[in-house]
């Protein structure tokens, strides 16, 4: 084997210290040896420069006065200009009012229902009723929100709908769900409540799966009740996985779901449906106002990060772990 | 475990377990409502408050939608986008997947991050609204297909799994004299199958009920995917133009709407039963880990 001829690829071989050249020369040889999967490696990293990188560089219109024919690079920029339109503008206290409402109702409402359910579905040792109610209640996350709306326009139809009857008969009342503003919020909490909490279980059943077992015995020995077991074993055992989600979910916060809410505004609730994101399609998409929208967006995705990043800090004050 | 062993238990397992299943029978309730109404007459619908078995059998919506080009153009078109958008969105992904489990390969975690920081970080919908634009995709089907087409979550799901299958496979292989496509194609696609149609299936679904990209970007209504269909029958009552029917025909306004959402809502509950099978599976093996 070493009965080597002298001119072997010596700077391949030979340690460092490599100097500049010799670096070019090896990531060559790098290359040349690993062409086929840097071919490979090509079509997702141009996905990801072209749909992924370009419009996160078309975000600088919200500093220009983007006009289509000169292009994003072309355009004149504006510094702060549609960010201060944007806060003196009175949409803005009602978007960020209607977001946060939006915001506040599925997260009082619908993130504690979805332990709870995680909770009770823990409780059952009957596997084949918990399999069943999990398989039932998993179905609606995988329908889309133009079929959650059109179900909810036909429950709520106007004079023959089952639940426009039924809730009328109970209240006693005459409401049309659809378009009276007051029932715009319950009705989005309702839908979300019905597509998300089944769903969003899986991870705190997971989580369930491993509190320590030994402990429930234990607690029994000690006479400890069902709900107290819950209360000073299971909950505990899951608190890291329960603030971790908590994180999310704020981060989420201010994203309300475009079509969900676009699907259900109307001319009546106009005033209580429009957040952020629907806003930013009114005014964007289909009045043409795309820097101030992009603007609009761009605030958005900013409170979205200092939320996350602001919990994160919150929940490791605490003590707790955070999320990073 | 001897949990049941006081009466408040037993009471409380039995109360729960009536809940849960009262629970699971209202999550389906919707389905069941709109599945018989879409085989009932108009009037049955508007006389009956609820109903899950219809008095009157009745096929009228169906043959109506059926016989409504643009209700038929809708679904052919759907189903071809869902089709060829989960196709290509899946080769992408593993063909993005498969060098980037290699931990070798430098410019490796340089890609990586990139990717996690385009997960946190996105455009958002104008900028990318006037990137299709300036790419001419505008009424486009490849503009229901391509911004989405990586799903950076499955992406790096993919590749953790390929990074965790024994690399003595791959260096047998190499020894054989295989080619790193080669190895791909015959050893890792073949080994990942079960998670490989997960993530398919996760795909087709989001094409299937995609209703932003559409609303974007088709502005053509002839284009029109079935959610914008579905949307514009279940929102107006004047509905689908009906150029070719018997202008003494009246169609089952009701009925039609149920009907629609039937057929939008079978392909999912069709295929549910084979994504149930695998994504909780999928999902933990996908707590991301570098």
């Amino acid at each position: 084997m070493t009965t080597s001829t002298v001119d072997v690829k010596a700077p391949e071989q030979a340690p460092p210290p490599a100097p500049a050249p010799g670096r070019r020369r090896r990531f060559a040889v790098h290359f040349a040896h690993y062409k086929w999967l840097y071919l490979l490696l090509l079509p997702g990293v141009i996905y990801f420069a072209v749909f992924r990188y370009a419009p996160m560089y078309g975000v600088s219109i919200a500093f220009k006065d983007y006009v289509p024919f000169l292009g994003v690079n072309a355009s004149p920029w504006v510094g702060f200009q549609h960010f201060q339109d944007f806060f003196s503008n009175p949409d803005f206290g009602r978007l960020l009012g209607n977001t946060l409402i939006l915001a506040f109702l599925n997260l009082g409402i619908a993130f504690p229902l979805t332990i709870v359910l995680a909770l009770l579905l823990n409780e059952v040792r009957l596997s084949i009723l918990k399999r069943t109610v999990q398989t039932l209640v998993y179905i609606p996350h995988f329908l889309s929100w133009t079929i959650v709306a059109s179900l909810s326009f036909l429950l709520f139809a106007l004079d023959f709908g089952p639940l426009f009857l039924f809730i009328n008969s109970v209240l006693g009342t005459d409401i049309d769900f659809l378009s009276d503003p007051a029932w715009f919020r319950p009705l989005i909490v309702l839908q979300e409540i019905w597509k998300n909490t089944g769903w969003g279980t899986i991870i705190f059943l997971a989580a369930l799966a491993t509190v320590d077992q030994d402990q429930y015995e234990a607690a029994i020995i000690d006479g400890a009740g069902r709900f107290r077991r819950v209360w000073h074993i299971t909950l505990p055992g899951i608190r890291s996985t329960i603030i971790v989600m908590l994180i999310l979910a704020i981060g989420q916060m201010l994203n309300t779901g475009f079509e969900q809410i676009y699907l259900m505004t109307n001319a009546l609730n106009r005033d209580v449906a429009d957040v952020f994101d629907t806003y930013v399609y009114f005014v964007g998409i289909t009045q043409g106002a795309y820097s101030y929208s992009t603007a609009v967006g761009l605030f958005k995705s900013l409170v979205g990060i200092v939320l996350i990043f602001g919990t994160n800090a919150l929940a490791k004050r605490f003590n707790q772990s955070g999320l990073f | 475990m001897k949990i049941h062993n006081t009466t408040g238990g037993r009471i409380f397992d039995a109360a729960n377990y009536v809940f849960l299943a009262l629970i699971g029978v209202l999550t389906l309730l919707p389905f069941v409502y709109v599945f018989a109404g879409s085989f009932a007459t108009d009037a049955e619908i508007t006389r009956r408050a609820f109903f899950v078995w219809p008095e009157q059998f009745s096929l009228g919506a169906y043959e109506y939608i059926f016989s409504t080009p643009a209700f038929i153009r809708a679904l052919v078109t759907t189903v071809l986008v869902t089709a060829v958008g989960t196709v290509v969105q899946l080769i992408l992904t593993v063909t993005m997947a498969y060098p980037l489990a290699k931990r070798n390969l430098r410019g490796r975690q340089l890609i990586l991050s990139l990717v996690v920081f385009a997960m946190v970080f996105s455009g958002g919908m104008i900028p990318t609204f006037l990137l299709i634009k300036d790419l001419g995709l505008l009424n486009s089907y490849w503009a229901l297909i391509l911004p989405a087409a990586i799903n950076p979550f499955s992406l790096i799901i993919i590749k953790n799994f390929f990074q965790e299958l024994p690399a003595e496979l791959e260096e047998s292989a190499k020894m054989d004299g295989a080619t790193e496509i080669g190895i791909l194609w015959r050893i890792l696609l073949p080994l990942s199958k079960p998670v490989l149609a997960t993530f398919a299936l996760f795909y087709a679904v989001g094409i299937w009920n995609d209703f932003m990209s559409p609303l974007l970007y088709l502005s053509d209504n002839s284009k029109w995917t079935l959610q914008m269909y579905l949307r514009q029958v279940t929102a107006s009552s004047d509905l689908l133009g009906a150029g070719n029917v018997d202008p003494n025909y009246i169609p089952p306004e009701q009925g039609i709407k149920f009907a629609v959402i039937v057929v939008a809502t079978l392909p999912i509950l069709i295929f549910y039963p084979f994504l149930q099978k695998h994504f909780a599976k999928g999902m933990l093996i996908g707590s991301v880990k570098g």
